[in-house]
């Protein structure tokens, strides 16, 4: 997957308003018996079942076709997802971590993510955010009022800032792993670095 | 190379040694002393360097790690610690062949990857071979004290043995390839207790599904759960695997189990276990993988036994589930987001609010996954239509979890008591619980199924299941209706 260093992102949002979004809704199993690694070629399996129907034509209410959504991610558009809750549940497919990075999302906002899936979006350069229930539910609702409406995520200072009602929250994420975001550093280079440290561990 | 594919079967690291506690520090939890033991550092504010004393790769996870050790130009560090086999993409009719081209690739590409790597790998169709989750408990691979991964969710299965066992994403499967480490923060830690008498016909699965009823499946995110209580100390070790295999619904990625007599009982002469006076010495290490009389959990709930009835779900996540003689909730008391999804979700079910589910007729019966694949699901499958008949409407695959299950089930006449009621035997595979191989669920057709996930489109597009133990599976086999199997 493409590395990109995070520093501040500001971007319309695609509002996903879906609970228990499990990885077989973000990427069905029928997608997972490719070697492939063609970040394009997962994006566009990406919610694939909920965007297409059985003819492949695009489903007209689901929201990722709306006109005002369905633009691909870019600059400032579209670069981020507000999830429902407990998002990535189930299977530990990294593919479904792949189809939002394929995708071209950087960002996914919930109150919830499941552990797994967290990890996977990390390593594949997408930031998982996790915010109140309170300011995610004033997500979606300034999204539906608002389309246009802007969400910045400042990494270095961990907020995140609604900019429409000007509300704002901080967000955890480790100094390590902040440090692989900023400076586009894998955890398998780290790893490597430190045979040293397995060697002796296995003594 | 490494040809000679030699199988690493020990802990790296000796166990934490009992002794006086500090005062005033509290006992340690089975997870805090598996984890503790497995340390090679502590990142500052970061997560932990954990090594890991075993990986399980599949065909379906694994094929893109194996090309990040390839562009780095790197060996896999720890070979011997490593075993692979295909299970998702593996035919249950016959194992021959592949037919579907994009799937045959998989499944030679991860034998390819082994060769060039010098994994061991229990080939398609070779007595070895079999779902992971089932064959790597079985063959005593999987050991208490031990940390194990695998690039699938349902890892936690091997936590039943008393190690900690957690699905990783591909990206990890290349670090453990290349580094036999993985970096985790360290998850909180919860104790489920079950105590009291299982009810007649209801069985670890029902466990499951109760608890996830009770918790919602993110009610152990963030978590490792040990299980405990009586009823999990009563219960069989393929009893403890299909509940630990469930945790991940639960949102937990570990499902720990304390080894006790059960447990030894079950590795010992299995193929990998230690023998002779290792074997000995081994057990009396295990025998310390218990929680601290004071270790504290950071969050504890008890549930009583007597509560439990066999169980089906209604919906499309597996904690939407039901006592088999309940009602589907009504709406009362939704906020309207919820309401809008719970309608969602019946529609796609094909269900209607306040519906009871006994009586509905069943198109599809799925005995196995890694859930339910083993030996004593078979067993109990065959207690129920032993002497009836399968019902013509229904079609059913009943898909052992490995080789050894299926000649087990040979070797106790099981098949023949299958075979009397018109159910036919099939071999060992994921089959129908995932939709990566030719048995799908049709579009619209409802399934019964002994598999771990409801999901939309999770046996096949469209596709409608209802999950069940294996004796709820079996009676709505012959009745061809949601069956209570104590109504038979």
């Amino acid at each position: 997957m493409a590395k990109e260093k995070f520093d501040i992102i500001q971007s319309t949002c695609i509002p996903i308003e879906i609970d228990n979004n499990n990885t077989d809704n973000i990427i069905p199993a029928r997608y997972l018996a490719f070697t492939t690694r063609d970040p394009k070629f997962y994006g566009e399996a990406f919610m694939h079942d909920l965007r297409y129907d059985a003819n492949n034509q695009p489903i007209a209410d689901f929201v990722m076709n709306k006109p005002e959504f369905s633009a691909a991610p870019s600059k400032g558009v579209h670069e981020i997802i507000v999830g429902g809750q407990n998002w990535g549940s189930g299977s530990s497919r990294e593919h479904a971590a792949w189809a939002i990075a394929g995708y071209g999302v950087r960002v996914v906002i919930s109150n919830s993510f499941a552990d797994i899936h967290r990890n996977n979006l990390l390593n594949c350069f997408v930031l998982p955010v996790i915010v109140s229930r309170e300011f995610q539910l004033e997500l979606f609702k300034t999204i539906a009022e608002n389309p246009q409406a802007e969400v910045k995520v400042d990494v270095p200072n961990q907020t995140v800032t609604n900019l429409t009602t000007g509300n704002s929250e901080k967000f955890d994420i480790n100094s390590y792993k902040k440090y692989c975001l900023m400076n586009a550093y894998d955890d398998i280079d780290f790893l490597l670095a430190n045979k040293e440290k397995i060697e002796a561990y296995e003594k | 190379m490494n040809t000679d594919n030699k199988v690493c079967n020990s802990c790296a690291s000796p166990l934490p040694i009992e002794g006086e506690m500090p005062v005033g520090q509290r006992g340690s939890t089975l997870f805090d002393k598996i984890w503790d033991a497995h340390v090679v550092q502590n990142v500052e504010d970061g997560p932990t360097q954990l090594y890991i004393d075993r990986l399980y790769a599949h065909e379906v996870t694994s094929p893109q790690a194996f090309d990040t050790l390839r562009d780095k130009g790197i060996k896999a560090f720890r070979p011997d610690h490593v075993i692979a086999m295909p299970d998702h993409n593996t035919p249950s009719d016959q194992q021959e062949r592949i037919d579907d081209p994009v799937g045959r690739t998989q499944v030679e590409t991860l034998a390819a990857n082994c060769a060039e790597f010098g994994i061991k790998h229990f080939a398609m169709g070779t007595k070895d071979n079999g779902i992971i989750h089932v064959v790597g408990p079985e063959k005593a691979l999987s050991l208490p004290g031990m940390t194990i991964v695998c690039g699938d969710s349902h890892t936690s299965t091997h936590g039943a043995v008393g190690a900690i066992a957690m699905g990783i994403g591909t990206s990890e499967v290349a670090q453990v390839l290349a580094s036999q480490c993985i970096l985790q923060s360290k998850p909180k830690t919860m104790r489920i207790n079950i105590e009291g008498t299982l009810p007649e016909k209801t069985t670890a699965k029902d466990v499951a599904l109760y608890i996830m009823a009770q918790m919602t499946t993110s009610g152990a995110t963030g978590y490792a759960v040990e299980y405990a209580g009586s009823a999990i100390r009563n219960m069989s070790m393929e009893g403890r695997l299909t509940l630990s295999n469930l945790s991940i619904e639960m949102g937990s990625r570990a499902g720990l189990i304390a080894p006790d007599d059960i447990t030894f009982e079950y590795l010992k002469g299995r193929e990998y276990a230690p023998k002779g006076a290792e074997w000995d010495k081994a057990v009396e290490e295990w025998k310390k993988l218990k929680s601290d009389e004071d270790a504290v959990f950071d969050k504890e709930v008890t549930y009583k036994a007597e509560d439990i009835a066999p169980r089906i779900t209604y919906g499309t996540n597996p904690g939407a589930g039901i006592a088999i003689d309940e009602c589907i909730p009504t709406t009362d008391g939704m906020s309207d987001s919820e309401k809008e999804q719970f309608l969602a979700m019946l529609d796609y079910m094909q269900f209607q609010p306040g519906q009871k589910l006994e009586g509905t007729p069943v198109d599809y019966c799925f005995l196995g996954a890694c859930t339910n694949g083993r030996i004593e699901d078979f067993r109990a499958f065959a207690s129920v239509v032993k002497g009836k008949k399968k019902a013509d409407s229904v079609v059913a695959w009943l898909v052992p979890g490995s080789w050894l299950v299926r000649q087990q089930i040979i070797d106790e006449g099981i098949d023949k008591i299958l075979e009397e009621a018109g159910f036919e035997l099939r071999l060992p595979s994921c089959s129908a619980c995932l939709a990566m191989n030719p048995d799908k669920v049709p579009a619209g057709k409802l399934s019964i199924s002994t598999s771990n996930r409801n999901f939309v489109g999770r046996q096949g597009p469209g596709a409608r299941t209802i999950l069940a133990s294996p004796l709820v599976v079996a009676a709505s086999a012959i009745t061809g209706v949601v069956t209570d199997p104590r109504s038979l």
